[in-house]
């Protein structure tokens, strides 16, 4: 390497210092934090590595039993009712949304066009367009903090959003495999089951991953449908220990990063789906 | 009579397996998505009181008529507008940026574009949560590095300051955002053939004319595909301002979204709520047609 080349690729390293700065200050003060004890928090100037790092926040979760405050119990209880939640909508959304997806890829009918128009369209509107009635309804029929309004809600903006990501992996099934199989006498159904779902398995996991990342991340219908440990899902928990003062902010820390790992995780495991995820149906590679 | 059933025709049996397997989603966004929505609009038209068995009444474009002389609405507008106008202009300058450091390849650029992962996979509410405590007067980040730096001589409650405080939401928001667009045009930017720009770098363009001049127009689709998705969410923002700020200081932080929450849930006024969320549904679904006009185009793909 030329001395000009090499002292060019340094300038340009050194500018990566600072996005990286900006991208890690925030989450390893915050992990920081959360191993910090409530009197070191408070110390002034700061220490920003704890002299006597702690994972009791960790632990008062994970064994709610023992813990002194409310803050790690409700916190447990809104972990279980964000998996299963998130889990639920994940599952109806791949089962019913992979059949739609394929007919909409596959099936030329006179329908087809408009109704993608519309699954487009769907994924653009807001929530609190639809909260209202959906909130009236679930009222009277006594939904209100039960994991089911989450669970059907959800769907608003997960099943469309399921079905463009699933039709965008379907069309690239080459047509080819599925008349080998008509040929062969296979229904469409058949077909759905046999030949293009194997193929798409990689997709209907990144899919998978999406919908759960949605679902995980919502908080709106969550504040508006539960207040209640039954169904309080992780987002609400936070929003409510924050808006207060709590004594265990520490406590708090430790359950926003807890909060975060299961998405951050996924996300980074599957990373090489991401950028096709993230515009799926909108520019296709 | 009868006896010959005519057996339907392969297209026919196609159709029919179409509707059979868009069923069960078309039942579901019928009832979640269709029906609430236009639920809202007949709402909006109603004066709807607060407490059980309480008649509606109708009001026609009263509710509206309301909101459009309220003058906390058009301000609200107007920080809305700030908020997407500053959040989603800064996510594209910072995302291109950094979408052009990670293909100028320097040292760890893989590492980079793996850590980018992390701010836009948290959580919403954890990322405000985050950004409350890193600006909290008491014992907050920002506080503490300032004041190792010696910019500050004493802790200052960030969020309470009037003319501070929608920036520094805007800066939270950045922070999990800006990730998404700097990825997506990344990937366009490894998309671009590397000849285009050998072939300019012989004709004797500079770097910053390569930039601006083939790199910036072939990723046209891209900038726009992440400038839509952004405004539509950043015009929409609700999240981020109920944990970090609540509307305050003083309104100073409301968003059109978290105004119609309040007039929907706290204030008890459900038809201004109605009404608000139908003027968000009115941009949004104007964003949804310059996406579909735009950037949906089905035949160019094959």
């Amino acid at each position: 390497m030329s001395f000009r080349k090499f002292s060019r690729k340094f300038f340009v390293s050194l500018l990566t210092i600072p996005v990286f700065f900006f991208i890690f200050f925030p989450v390893l003060w915050l992990f920081s934090a959360s191993l910090s004890t409530q009197v070191e928090l408070f110390t002034v100037p700061p220490h920003w590595i704890p002299q006597h790092p702690t994972f009791q926040n960790y632990l008062d979760i994970f064994f709610p039993s023992l813990a002194a405050s409310s803050v790690p119990r409700t916190f447990a209880i809104a972990l279980m009712n964000s998996i299963k939640i998130a889990s639920a909508v994940t599952i109806i959304c791949i089962l019913i949304g992979s059949l739609a997806a394929y007919a909409l890829t596959r099936i030329p009918f006179k329908f087809n066009r408009p109704i993608q128009f519309g699954i487009i369209a769907t994924r653009m509107i807001p929530e609190v367009s639809l909260v209202l009635p959906l909130f009236i309804i679930a009222s009277s029929l006594r939904l209100i903090n039960k994991p089911i309004v989450l669970i059907l809600t959800y769907m608003s903006f997960a099943l469309p959003y399921a079905i463009w990501l699933m039709a965008a992996y379907f069309q690239t099934v080459p047509v080819e495999l599925e008349d080998a199989a008509r040929l062969d006498g296979c229904s469409r159904l058949g077909i759905l089951f046999r030949v293009v779902m194997p193929i798409s398995v990689p997709g209907l996991v990144s899919t998978a991953m999406f919908v759960f990342l949605l679902a995980w991340d919502e908080f709106f219908y969550a504040l508006i449908f539960t207040s209640t440990l039954t169904a309080k899902t992780v987002p609400v928990a936070i929003a409510e220990f924050v808006g207060r003062y709590v004594v265990n902010i520490n406590g708090m820390m430790a359950g926003g990063i807890l909060a975060a790992v299961p998405p951050v995780l996924v996300a980074l495991i599957f990373q090489r789906y991401i950028v096709r995820g993230m515009t799926a149906g909108a520019v296709k590679g | 009579m009868n006896s010959i059933k005519r057996r339907p025709t392969l297209q026919q049996q196609d159709t029919r397996t179409a509707w059979l397997l868009l069923a069960p989603s078309l039942v579901v966004m019928l009832g979640v998505t269709l029906w609430p929505v236009i639920s809202t609009f007949i709402l909006s038209f109603f004066h709807v009181p607060t407490g059980i068995n309480q008649v509606r009444t109708f009001v026609g474009f009263g509710n509206y008529l309301e909101m459009l002389r309220d003058q906390t609405f058009w301000e609200t507008i107007g920080r809305t507008l700030y908020f997407t106008v500053v959040s989603v202009g800064l996510e594209l300058i910072l995302g291109l940026a950094i979408a052009q450091l990670i293909h100028s390849r320097p040292w760890g650029w893989q590492f980079l574009r793996f850590s980018l992962i992390i701010p836009w996979a948290v959580p919403t509410i954890v990322n405000g949560a985050m950004w409350r405590w890193i600006y909290s007067a008491d014992f907050g980040a920002l506080n503490g590095l300032l004041m190792q730096l010696g910019l500050i001589k004493h802790y200052i409650p960030w969020l309470t300051l009037p003319n501070v405080a929608m920036n520094l939401v805007i800066v939270a928001d950045i922070w999990h955002t800006m990730p998404f667009v700097a990825l997506v045009l990344q990937a366009a930017l490894a998309a671009i053939p590397d000849d285009l720009d050998e072939a300019a770098s012989v004709d004797g363009a500079n770097a910053w004319q390569r930039f601006w001049q083939i790199r910036v127009p072939l990723l046209r689709p891209a900038i726009l595909v992440a400038l839509i998705v952004r405004t539509v969410d950043a015009f929409r923002v609700f999240d981020i301002v109920y944990i970090l700020t609540s509307g305050g200081p003083a309104y100073k932080t409301m968003t059109i979204t978290y105004l119609t929450y309040l007039n929907s849930f706290a204030f008890g006024k459900q038809g201004t709520g109605a009404a608000l969320s139908f003027l968000i549904s009115v941009f949004t679904i104007i964003m949804a047609f310059v996406y579909i006009k735009f950037l949906y185009r089905p035949e160019e793909t094959q």
